[in-house]
């Protein structure tokens, strides 16, 4: 009969939880924030905004498309007012599936650069990500090195480690590679860089790291904020690997698409169609661009600010200044599904 | 006869109702898109299909040799270390796939310390020797065999436990010796069991993700994954599931017909055991090494380097990990309650009148374990959110305010998604000990004027105490260690120990995460040390 009672009492206690989960969700004074960026990464600014502005933040974390899934089956019912995600491509998804709604911020307008945000305003950059070529320093000198497409050569036979396509960083890069070269050009030089691979595809952008540095390979494509945060760790091993590479940046020089620039993305956020409160989710996005935050993004975890004169962090300069493909971000989002065909075809696992 | 007719009613309705977010996914086949199915055809599709068969294949085998002979050994021998082996060796059932896969790329990758190690001795680079690469198919199949291996383990042992001595005893009475004895009586009447606990173990490989993902093996599962992220397409996605699921259903089907007319329950009521063999020197030794080895490999090594981790490179756990362990606990206490409860009065029904359309509803609930979570919180979405839209409509014509999202944005949406997930697990173990309990009793119980209720709670229940603990345990595990559906389904600031496991890992932060994926093993373990105590308490040792 005890054991009885006890389920009953978790029982009551769970459903008490989720309509508490519920109600308190609706209450005024609050946004509720769907984010596909880590709950590290994002709730002590998230702790810092309800601080200065009493407004209370309520949040899911997950993957960006199944949040999307969800915003789209809740429909007019959604909790939901402010969507945040790590890709542009995933914003401009979230647009497309009539999930945002436009707002008009003037004061974003006027700090965040026009390409980092939706034209009508459906989503707006919050943070800047890199995605160059990092090599060995020891075995690869940068006058070696030119742009994407030279990853291809002969040289590079079985010196090259890349993610998994099913990254969604490889995938914008991919994408943002079809607006400058063509379906055809782009497929051809995926095929190239399969063949130069020396292991099939797997682990993340700091497990390339990592073979880079033990030897396995000698260049390859991740993100800056992995090798940022090997360099900035308190742990011996994560330091020796951060000092055995280096930064190129890739497609500064030459005209065209050749001289296009290094490939960025973003993460953003949008506001939801039926979100219930629109004026604390528009603080909120105010804050999340506001100077103090874009500092606490750099300092943390390494990104590149979107708003102009911020500081970046220590090892962000060390990387040195680059010139940015100055591409549409929506079009990460229209090229994504082609992008991922293209990797199937040329067999990029 | 009207009472067991409404027993009948009331289980296809419980099981159309689990079925639901089954069908859904079911039917997205009707609007296949051609184009991206033959582009998956020429292209990745065949990838998919023999990179998931091999990977069937290695686990099935995997599970077999691991977990039968040490069943065997634990249940039917006698040699030292025996009673602490048999209840250790369902330690690495608290381990989830992904974190030992983790663990064993931490250690044995190249610039794991492993190798790091065997370079600065013999001063060789890479590509100069050759080392198991740990992230390939084969390294897959090791990873999920090392923790699948107890699904097998436990049914196979409770079978074995449960077997009367009598047939084994009459068995050498006809002068059989005690290993033959065991290859033809014994391994025969564990088979239910056995296939059970193996398609558990298989319905789980099919269902990863997370570990075929990291070590970069494509599977039909990735496959599903990467059209649904990749292509941001759900119809196809959910195509690409249910085509796993047809194929799921035909193997069910193939190994019922295989057993078609065979009945398995025992015909003595002695319980009495039979003596346990006893093995001395070398033969023990060998049992010893036999039983130690999974444990070795699918505990005590990944754990050590969970706890390395956790000491020597993590942030420590804030206090918010009670909340986190909190949440975790009662969901999978909650889940396995009510998934058992379920499975024992769908099993019960089935028995009791064991018509078409019972089995049938029964057998669609059941596939749920194949789905990948992802897919599952997909299908259970869309009717709990049809569901609250229409709640909505009739709260708003009542004059009221909204209620919101009751259902799908609460803790039923993850409640019902569990059970629909890992019923398959509840009815598995129920079933395989309601199989063994002769009908005659049933009969002779009836006889006497009791409704099936009656006998379900005065007969069997009691009989087959062990089979419903091992229900809970592995539902209650399953969930703990559950990720996908959570990550979709949970609703506002509410973690799990897995979802904070999830989002370091996926952060490339491995050793930040092993403080919360001890945890969830430490959690994992209360009810596994529970089922040992309550089984202990049952059989003299």
């Amino acid at each position: 009969m005890r054991s009885l009672n006890l389920i009953n009492s978790l029982i009551i206690s769970a459903v008490t939880a989720s309509i508490l989960a519920v109600t308190s969700a609706q209450a005024s004074g609050v946004v509720n924030v769907y984010s596909a960026r880590k709950e590290a990464l994002i709730k002590p600014l998230l702790d810092q905004f309800s601080k200065t502005t009493g407004i209370k933040v309520n949040l899911i974390t997950g993957k960006a498309d199944a949040l999307l899934k969800r915003l789209q089956v809740e429909g007019s019912a959604s909790p939901a007012d402010l969507f945040i995600t790590v890709d542009a491509g995933r914003l401009h998804r979230a647009k497309e599936a009539g999930v945002l709604k436009p707002m008009s911020l003037p004061r974003l307008e006027k700090t965040i650069p026009k390409e980092l945000r939706d034209d009508a305003g459906y989503w707006y950059g919050l943070t800047l990500r890199a995605r160059p070529i990092i090599y060995a320093k020891d075995r690869v000198k940068p006058a070696e090195l030119s742009t994407y497409e030279a990853l291809v050569e002969a040289q590079w036979g079985g010196r090259l480690c890349l993610r998994s396509s099913q990254s969604v960083y490889n995938q914008s890069l991919v994408a943002a590679t079809i607006d400058a070269l063509g379906a055809k050009a782009t497929q051809s030089w995926m095929e190239g860089m399969v063949q130069n691979l020396v292991k099939a595809p797997s682990g993340g952008d700091t497990d390339q790291l990592k073979a880079l540095a033990a030897g396995v390979c000698d260049v390859t494509i991740v993100n800056t904020y992995y090798l940022a945060r090997l360099i900035n760790s308190s742990k011996k091993a994560d330091q020796s690997v951060a000092a055995k590479l280096a930064v190129f940046w890739p497609n500064q020089t030459g005209s065209g698409a050749l001289g296009r620039g290094a490939h960025f993305n973003v993460s953003g956020a949008g506001f939801t169609k039926y979100g219930k409160n629109p004026k604390q989710a528009q603080a909120l996005l105010e804050y999340l661009a506001s100077e103090p935050a874009q500092v606490w993004y750099a300092e943390i975890n390494n990104e590149y600010p979107v708003v102009k004169d911020v500081e970046i962090s220590l090892a962000l300069k060390g990387f040195g200044a680059y010139k940015m493909d100055p591409i549409d971000l929506e079009i990460l989002g229209q090229n994504n599904r082609q992008a991922v065909q293209l990797m199937d075809r040329a067999g990029w696992k | 006869m009207f009472k067991s007719h409404g027993l009948s009613v009331f289980a296809v309705v419980i099981a159309a109702f689990l079925s639901f977010p089954i069908i859904i996914i079911l039917s997205y086949l009707v609007q296949a898109d051609g184009a991206l199915w033959r582009h998956l055809y020429e292209t990745v599709l065949s990838d998919y299909l023999v990179n998931s068969l091999l990977l069937l294949l290695g686990v099935g085998t995997g599970v077999l040799l691991l977990g039968v002979p040490t069943a065997w050994l634990t249940s039917m021998c006698s040699f030292p270390g025996r009673r602490w082996l048999s209840w250790a060796l369902l330690l690495p059932l608290a381990v989830p796939a992904y974190i030992i896969a983790y663990t064993y790329t931490g250690l044995l990758d190249f610039a794991g310390p492993v190798q790091t190690w065997i370079r600065d001795l013999t001063g060789l680079g890479y590509g100069d020797y050759w080392f198991f690469e740990i992230r390939s198919l084969g390294g897959a199949m090791v990873m999920m065999s090392l923790v699948l291996y107890p699904y097998v383990y436990l049914m196979a042992r409770a079978a074995f436990l449960e077997q009367s001595v009598s047939s084994l005893e009459v068995g050498c009475s006809l002068g059989y010796s005690r290993w033959r004895a065991m290859w033809s009586l014994a391994l025969p009447m564990a088979r239910p069991a056995i296939i059970t606990g193996l398609s558990l173990a298989l319905m789980e490989t099919l269902a990863d993700y997370g570990t075929v993902q990291y070590f970069g093996v494509s599977t039909f599962t990735t496959g599903i994954f990467r059209t649904f992220y990749g292509y941001g397409d759900t119809a196809a996605a959910a195509q690409l599931a249910a085509s796993l699921l047809a194929f799921v259903i035909l193997l069910v089907m193939l190994e019922r017909y295989s057993r078609r007319a065979a009945r398995y329950h025992s015909a003595a009521e002695s319980k009495a055991r039979a003596d346990l063999i006893p093995l001395e020197g070398s033969k023990a030794a060998i049992a010893f090494t036999i039983c130690l080895a999974p444990l070795m490999f699918g505990f005590i090594v990944p754990a050590t380097q969970l706890f390395l981790w956790a000491v020597f490179e993590a942030e420590p756990l804030g206090w918010d990990f009670v909340g986190l362990a909190w949440n975790s606990f009662s969901l999978a206490f909650l889940a396995a309650i009510i998934a058992v409860t379920l499975a024992i009065i769908l099993s019960y029904a089935k028995r009791s009148k064991p018509i078409k359309p019972v089995r049938t509803a029964i057998a669609m609930a059941g596939f749920g374990y194949a789905l990948p979570g992802t897919i599952i919180a997909i299908g259970v979405l869309i009717p709990l959110a049809w569901l609250d839209h229409g709640l909505i409509a009739l709260f708003e014509n009542l004059g009221w305010d909204s209620p919101g999202l009751l259902l799908s944005g609460s803790l039923v949406a993850l409640l019902f998604a569990y059970t629909v997930r890992f019923l398959a697990v509840a009815l598995g173990s129920v079933q395989s000990g309601l199989e063994k309990i002769k009908p005659s009793l049933d009969y002779a119980a009836r006889s006497m004027g009791h409704s099936p209720l009656a006998i379900l709670r005065k007969i069997h229940v009691p009989l087959m105490r062990s089979s419903i603990l091992t229900a809970v345990l592995i539902v209650f595990v399953d969930v703990l260690k559950e990720l996908p559906a959570t990550l979709i389904l949970r609703p506002f600031n509410f973690n799990t120990m897995a979802v904070r496991v999830y989002e370091l890992a996926s952060d490339e932060r491995l050793a930040d995460a092993a403080p919360a994926a001890i945890m969830i093993v430490l959690v994992g373990l209360i009810p596994v040390l529970m089922l040992h105590a309550s089984i202990a308490r049952r059989r003299p040792h």
